[in-house]
């Protein structure tokens, strides 16, 4: 195409406005939410009966909904918003059919609503990670559809040819959720498939979406923020390309427990994944070493920090993730909080702290008003300790639950009591990560109002600059 | 990479393979299972969950049970042991055989006081060897598998829980966590419909220091009428309702409590063998009768 026809980056970001504001401030809520949950369900760890009568904070029903609102509320939402806007940039091409998106962003959030409702109400589905009743996940479905199919178009119409690795990350994602989540839909809600089978596809799902769908959909804003926050260029695409070819190759294997009551070569398969991920992770780690160093620019709680402490979590998350795939690791760490535990530093120390790099970088683009850079660190230093004190304590309390299980001259109830400390820790962790939660919202919905309320005033301005002109006419 | 085929057809690719292997070949292998017969019995197992029982399994799944429960079973091995009943009439020849296989047993005394166990080997296979040759000079032996691991020490089952177990359940869920015991053989460890409604109810009064949450919304706190309630629970100390009051659960806990009953899965398969049986189910319709 011509170089006239390419729109300047500010058309570009204009484009985006309308679905990114719906599919991020929705997400702010969702997150805030999701928080009350948390808190609500490690409550039942210091003091058991304290929903006795109420249905609604059950553990049983508030841990899922932390869940659904963490995974289905808060980072699919952002990562699509995200992937959107890079979608764009990347390509020098306006987003397709914004009105319609923004529309795929309203029905997906009314979706996730509707699925906390039916949570609320005892309708869970019952599979970790995949909770929503079945009409909600129709919604779900449909609204990622209409999104993923304009995200596309978006990336079809491009200006520039050439890829950056972020594209192949976002659109193996945009391809990745609507397959995994159909499939589970159609196996478990629709036509459930007998016995175990069921409890196969349901972890094929949750290894698929935590493992693959997270990564794609952060790294692919972890690759495009380093080298922009650094001032850097990315230290080398073909070492990203081998993160995303492993990720796909050994992260979607990922998911079946060492203990479960499936044939033993699926869960060999699935920890000789999990082990194999470490692959990627070095690759990362490689990526951004080689990326970041003597970078002049300094954290200091910025931008930098969450991207990279978003690196560092998945590092880590990961790591754990291998250890405890190994057979005599397992047999103490299967069943306990720790396979809880680094699952949490994925989703809050990765995946989430990532978003809000992207989320702080890109939101001010969009609608022009820049974010108070000291709520932007207030914010890292609240949610950075926050994630740190939820997973880390559980991942050490689940090593000391495993050891008294498999302890058999201790009662069970000493393998549930020495994890309790980890509990009341992690319900610090989880308060810290609200606050942090509640800044995000701030942060959001500020950058969304004042916009407009530039518009409002240059409006007015406009209509008060006419005014005399028109009445000496 | 240049073009977006590359990155569709990868994904496609990489997807498709897992697809294959966690979806549809267990789809193949398992998603047809039907009734098995038990070892050496030959009932049919497993059966489905008829009434109360099967509506107390979507009363378990709607409160999310499953977040602090398995429903599954490990094992780490199995102890095979040779048990001699008789030593067949020429006891000498017997004892010889006995050790042309294991020469560690070729005692004397390995052939008096009978029944006893005369061996103890790794797995079945190594009885066999055993087996036949006592047999083969009219001697009578059994075998005894038991299986082995933490799991089992703890009482939660007889032997590890296999797909098998699972066939008639919808939504399956063994679960990934123990903040409390396994549930896999509840029914037949804690087989008490009256201790499990007041577990449901009030945990510490079964339990001093438990921390399972309590299901209070379960049951239903009323002024006790004219005759007190045959259903209402019987709970001393802190748990007891206000003079004049009792508590009685509510359809669901009853559904809850068939279900939690109905929960045993310890019939000795082809493919998790456990000898001798163990004892037979204990009706687990108390509940459902009144
Ligand atoms: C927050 C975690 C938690 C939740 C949720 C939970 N439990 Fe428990 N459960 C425990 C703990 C801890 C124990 C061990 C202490 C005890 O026996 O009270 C236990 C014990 C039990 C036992 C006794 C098992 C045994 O072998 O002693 C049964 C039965 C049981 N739970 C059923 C249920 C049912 C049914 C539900 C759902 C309505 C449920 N539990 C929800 C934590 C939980």
């Amino acid at each position: 195409m011509t170089a006239t026809s390419t729109p300047s980056p500010k058309q570009i970001d204009s484009s985006c406005r309308l679905p990114l504001f719906t599919l991020f401030s929705g997400a702010a809520v969702w997150l805030v939410m999701s928080c009350v949950f948390g808190i609500a369900a490690s409550m039942t760890f210091h003091k058991p009966d304290i929903f006795a009568e109420c249905t609604v904070g059950t553990y049983g029903r508030a841990y899922p909904a932390w869940s659904h609102l963490l995974v289905y509320g808060f980072a699919i939402p952002s990562g699509l918003g995200v992937g959107l806007w890079l979608l764009a940039r990347l390509g020098r091409v306006e987003v397709a059919k914004p009105f319609v998106i923004s529309i795929g962003a309203k029905l997906w959030h009314a979706g996730v609503l509707v699925g906390l409702v039916g949570i609320m109400n005892g309708q869970t589905s019952g599979y970790e990670w995949f909770e929503l009743p079945r009409y909600a996940a129709v919604i779900l479905l449909l609204a990622f559809m209409l999104m993923a199919i304009w995200a596309f178009v978006t990336y079809s119409r491009r200006n520039e040819e050439s890829l950056y690795p972020s594209q192949w990350f976002t659109l193996a994602s945009l391809f990745w959720f609507p397959w995994i989540f159909s499939t589970t839909i159609l196996l478990l809600q629709f036509f459930p498939v007998r016995g175990v089978v069921q409890s196969s596809v349901a972890w094929w799902f949750a290894g698929n979406l935590l493992n693959v769908w997270l990564t794609l959909s952060g790294l692919a804003a972890t690759f495009y923020l380093l080298p922009k926050l650094t001032n850097r260029p990315l230290q080398s695409h073909y070492l990203a390309l081998f993160v995303f070819w492993t990720v796909l190759i050994f992260g979607t294997w990922t998911g079946i427990p060492m203990h479960s009551p499936l044939p033993a070569w699926m869960s060999t398969l699935s920890s000789a994944a999990a082990v194999m991920m470490i692959v990627p992770m070095l690759a990362l780690a490689s990526v951004v070493f080689l990326t970041t160093i003597g970078a002049k620019t300094a954290c200091g709680g910025g931008l930098l920090c969450f991207s990279k402490f978003g690196v560092l979590s998945f590092n880590l998350a990961t790591l754990a993730a291998a250890i405890a795939a190994c057979p005599a690791i397992a047999r103490i760490t299967d069943f306990t909080w720790f396979n809880h535990g680094h699952t949490t530093l994925r989703l809050y120390g990765f995946f989430a702290m990532t978003m809000f790099a992207a989320i702080y970088y890109i939101l001010p683009k969009v609608s022009g008003v820049e974010i108070c850079p000291r709520r932007i660190k207030g914010h890292f230093w609240v949610a950075m300790p926050g994630a740190l004190l939820l997973a880390v304590p559980m991942i050490i309390g689940g090593i000391k639950q495993g050891l008294k299980l498999a302890d058999m001259s201790a009662p069970f109830l000493d393998s549930t009591k020495v994890a309790m400390l980890g509990f009341r820790i992690g319900t610090l962790g989880e308060v810290l990560i609200a606050i942090g939660a509640l800044i995000f919202l701030a942060n959001v919905l500020l950058s969304i109002i004042s916009h407009y309320r530039v518009i409002a005033k240059s409006a007015i301005a406009d209509a008060t600059a006419k005014q005399p002109t028109e009445v000496r006419l | 990479m240049k073009s977006s085929s590359t990155i569709f057809l990868a994904a496609f690719i990489a997807l498709s393979a897992s697809w294959a292997a966690f979806v549809l070949v267990p789809q193949i292998q398992l998603g047809r299972a039907d009734q098995a017969k038990t070892v050496p019995a030959e009932d049919k197992y497993p059966v489905a969950r008829a009434g109360l029982a099967a509506q107390g399994a979507e009363v378990y799944r709607s409160l999310g049970c499953v977040y602090c429960h398995s429903q599954q079973v490990g094992q780490q091995g199995v102890k095979v042991e040779v048990v001699l009943f008789d030593a067949g009439t020429n006891t000498s020849t017997t004892l010889a055989a006995i050790a042309k296989v294991n020469p560690e047993i070729n005692k004397p005394e390995t052939i008096t006081g009978l029944p006893k166990e005369i061996a103890r080997v790794a797995d079945i296979a190594a009885s066999d060897a055993l087996v036949k040759a006592v047999t083969a000079v009219g001697g009578k032996v059994e075998v005894n598998v038991i299986p082995t691991g933490s799991d089992i020490s703890r009482g939660w089952g007889k032997r590890r829980t296999v797909a098998q177990d699972y066939i008639y359940d919808s939504v399956v869920q063994p679960g990934t966590r123990r903040a409390g015991p396994d549930l896999a053989n509840v029914g037949s460890r804690l087989a008490d419909p009256n201790w499990q409604l007041n577990h449901l109810y009030a945990p510490k009064s079964v339990l001093k220091d438990s921390v399972m949450p309590s299901y209070r919304f379960l049951f239903e706190k009323r002024k006790i009428g004219k005759v007190a309630s045959a259903e209402a629970l019987k709970l001393t100390g802190d748990s007891a309702p206000a003079a004049g009051f009792e508590i009685v659960p509510t359809d669901k806990a009853r559904q809850l409590v068939a279900y939690l009953l109905s929960l045993r899965s310890d019939a000795p398969l082809f493919e998790s063998p456990v000898t001798p049986p163990p004892a037979p189910a204990p009706s687990t319709n108390t509940v459902a009768a009144k």
